[in-house]
C-alpha cells in the first residue's frame, strides 16, 4: 500500500481520544497575488503543528503576529479548513463534524467583535439564541454573567460604540461563557486594553480556571500572561510549534532566567521583532 | 428521535435569533428607515405621476390604468428589492460589523440562518410595502373596484421564496470576494429590475431581454399582481404566474443553499470569512 509523506508525518503523530484538544501534524498555507504580475506568493501559516491539552487545562502559545497563533484558533472553531493533518475537540473532527465542534468551542478574539448599535445585552441575546438558548433561558442568566465580568448594570442597554475598548472585551468574554464551552479559545484577550483592563480580564480567566472545567488555549505575545494563566506554554514561530512545556521547564531547556530569553533561543528572534508587513498581517495573523 | 426533537428546536431557537437581531438592528436605524421610506414613497409618486405628465401633455392613455400599473410595479419592485437586498447583504453586514466568524461558528446550520435572514426580510418588507401602497395611493384617485388583493398577496408570498433563493446565491458573493461580491450582487439586481417589467410589459424589450425575463420571478410576480389587483383575476387563472414561481423557487432554493455551501467552502480553504471595515 502506498502511503502519501504528509499521511506518513500524520500517521508518526501518536493519537490522544482522551484529550479536550488533540492537533495532529496541522498544516495550513496561504497563496496570494504578489507585487508584480503574475506573481504568487505562498506563506506557511501551520508546519505540521502538534499537540494535546487534557480536559480543563491551559495551555498558552506565544508567537509574534504572524507566526500561526490565530490560524490556529480559526481551524479549531471551524472557520479555516487545514490543508493537512487533523483536529478534534473531544474526539470530534473539526472537518468532518463542525457542528458537533461548534457546540463545544467559543473563542474571544482581539477585536471584540459586535453590532455597534446593539447593546451588550441585545447581543448577547441573539448570540445565545444561535446556540439553541431560548429567552425565557437568557434573561436571568445575562445579567448574571454580566455581572459577573465586572461589567456595571446600568449600562447594559447603552450601545457597544459608547463602551470603552475593556468594556467592550468583557462583553466578548460574556458572550463565549453564556454558551458554557467545554473549550474556550482566547485569541490575543488582552490586547490592546488599558492596565486596568488588562488586569481585570485576566483575573476573570483565572476565575473560569477556578470554577469551570473549560479548557483554555490562550494564544498571546504577552509573556507576563501566559506564564501567570497557563500550566504550559508553547512558542510557535513561522507556523512551527517549537516547545510546549510548563515555563519553568522552558527556561531549563533554554538555559534561560526569563521566558523572553527562552523565546529568543527557541527562535534566534527578540521577542518584539515584527517582521511581517501590514498585507501579511491582514491574511496571516 | 428526542435528539432529532431538541435539533430541531435548537435550529427554530437560532433562526429566531436572527430575526431577533434584524428587529434590535431595525429600531436602532429607525430614523434610517424612516428617511429610506420617504425617498421610496417619493420615487414611487414620481414614477405614477408621469401616467398623469403623459395625459397633461396630450397623450391618449387611460390615466387611471397606467397610474395603477406603475403604482404596482413601484411597490412590487420595492419589496423585492428588500427581500433582495437583506438577502444580499447577510455577508457583506456582517463582515462589516465584524461579527462574521462568531456568526460562522456558531452551531446554527446554514439553511436556517438564512431561513431567519429571509423571514425577517419578508415580514419587513411586506409591512412596508403595505404602507408604501397605502401612502401613494393617497396622493391619487385610483380605482380598483374589481382588485382581488388576496390573489395578489398569494403571488408575492410566493414569488418571495424564488427571490429568497436567488437572493441567497447573490449573498454569496461577498464571501468569496469581499468588495467584488457586493458590486456584482447590485449588478445582478439591476439585470432583474430592467428585463421583469416593472414599469413596462416584457414584450417592448429586446427579444434576448424577454429570454432573461421568463427566468426573473419578478415577471411573473409582477404580471400576476397586476392582473389580481387591475383584472379581478382569480386564483385559477392566476395559476399560469404561480406555477412558473413554484418552479423557480422549487429551483433556486436548494441551488441557492447549494452555491452558499460551495461559496462557504472556499471562503473557510482561503481564510476569507473575516471581517473588513
Amino acid at each position: 500500500m502506498v502511503q502519501t509523506h504528509e499521511a506518513a508525518l500524520l500517521e508518526a503523530v501518536p493519537r490522544r481520544p482522551d484529550a479536550a484538544v488533540e492537533v495532529r501534524d496541522l498544516r495550513k498555507e496561504f497563496r496570494r497575488r504578489g507585487r508584480k504580475r503574475g506573481e504568487r506568493r505562498t506563506r506557511i501559516a501551520l508546519d505540521g503543528v502538534s499537540f494535546a491539552m487534557e480536559r480543563g487545562e491551559t495551555v498558552a502559545i506565544l508567537g509574534q503576529n504572524g507566526s500561526g497563533k490565530s490560524t490556529l484558533v480559526r481551524v479549531l472553531s471551524t472557520l479555516l479548513l487545514p490543508d493537512g493533518g487533523e483536529a478534534r475537540i473531544l474526539g470530534h473532527d473539526v472537518v468532518a463534524e463542525p457542528r458537533a465542534v461548534r457546540r463545544l468551542v467559543n473563542r474571544v478574539s482581539v477585536e471584540a467583535s459586535f453590532f455597534k448599535k446593539m447593546s451588550a445585552a441585545e447581543n448577547l441575546g441573539y448570540a445565545a439564541r444561535y446556540y439553541g438558548m431560548t429567552s425565557g433561558e437568557t434573561r436571568d442568566l445575562i445579567p448574571v454573567i454580566l455581572e459577573r465580568v465586572g461589567f456595571p448594570a446600568e449600562r447594559r442597554d447603552e450601545p457597544m460604540e459608547a463602551l470603552s475598548r475593556g468594556m467592550q472585551q468583557k462583553v466578548a468574554l460574556a458572550r463565549a461563557l453564556l454558551t458554557s464551552p467545554v473549550v474556550l479559545l482566547l485569541d490575543e484577550p488582552t490586547t490592546g486594553l488599558d492596565p486596568r483592563s488588562k488586569r481585570e480580564v485576566q483575573e476573570f480567566i483565572r476565575e473560569i480556571q477556578e470554577t469551570h472545567d473549560s479548557t483554555i488555549l490562550l494564544c498571546t505575545h504577552d509573556l507576563d500572561e501566559a506564564e501567570a494563566l497557563a500550566s504550559r506554554v508553547g512558542i510557535l514561530d513561522r507556523g512551527r510549534l517549537l516547545a510546549l512545556e510548563p515555563a519553568d521547564d522552558l527556561r531549563r531547556r533554554y538555559e534561560a532566567e526569563t521566558l523572553e530569553e527562552a523565546f529568543f533561543a527557541a527562535t534566534g528572534r527578540a521577542f518584539e521583532a515584527e517582521e511581517e508587513d501590514d498585507d501579511d498581517r491582514e491574511v496571516f495573523a | 428521535m428526542k435528539a432529532v426533537g431538541a435539533t430541531l428546536r435548537a435550529e427554530l431557537v437560532g433562526a429566531g435569533g436572527v430575526v431577533e437581531r434584524n428587529f434590535y438592528l431595525t429600531k436602532r436605524y429607525i430614523w434610517w428607515d424612516l428617511a429610506w421610506f420617504f425617498w421610496t414613497v417619493a420615487n414611487t409618486l414620481t414614477i405614477v405621476f408621469i401616467a398623469q405628465g403623459i395625459e397633461s401633455t396630450g397623450g391618449q392613455i387611460d390615466v387611471n390604468e397606467v397610474a395603477t400599473s406603475l403604482l404596482i410595479g413601484a411597490v412590487v419592485w420595492a419589496y423585492l428589492g428588500v427581500l433582495f437586498e437583506f438577502l444580499m447583504e447577510t455577508v457583506a453586514w456582517e463582515r462589516w460589523e465584524g461579527t462574521i466568524e462568531y456568526t460562522f461558528m456558531a452551531p446554527l446550520s446554514r439553511a436556517m440562518h438564512l431561513a431567519g435572514q429571509g423571514l425577517f426580510a419578508i415580514s419587513y418588507g411586506l409591512l412596508r410595502a403595505v404602507f408604501l401602497f397605502v401612502v401613494c395611493a393617497l396622493f391619487f384617485d385610483l380605482s380598483m373596484p374589481d382588485a382581488n388583493f388576496f390573489g395578489a398577496f398569494v403571488v408575492i408570498a410566493i414569488a418571495s421564496i424564488s427571490f429568497i433563493g436567488i437572493g441567497v446565491m447573490t449573498s454569496v458573493l461577498p464571501l468569496i470576494s469581499p468588495e467584488k461580491g457586493t458590486q456584482l450582487g447590485f449588478v445582478a439586481q439591476g439585470t432583474l429590475l430592467v428585463v421583469s417589467g416593472v414599469y413596462y410589459p416584457v414584450d417592448v424589450l429586446p427579444g434576448w431581454m424577454q429570454v432573461l425575463a421568463k427566468f426573473s420571478p419578478a415577471t411573473y410576480a409582477l404580471e400576476g399582481a397586476r392582473r389580481a389587483i387591475q383584472g379581478g383575476a382569480s386564483m385559477s387563472e392566476l395559476w399560469s404566474d404561480i406555477w412558473p414561481l413554484l418552479v423557480i423557487g422549487a429551483v433556486s432554493i436548494p441551488l441557492g443553499l447549494w452555491v452558499f455551501s460551495r461559496g462557504e467552502h472556499y471562503a473557510k480553504k482561503h481564510g476569507k470569512l473575516k471581517r473588513s471595515g
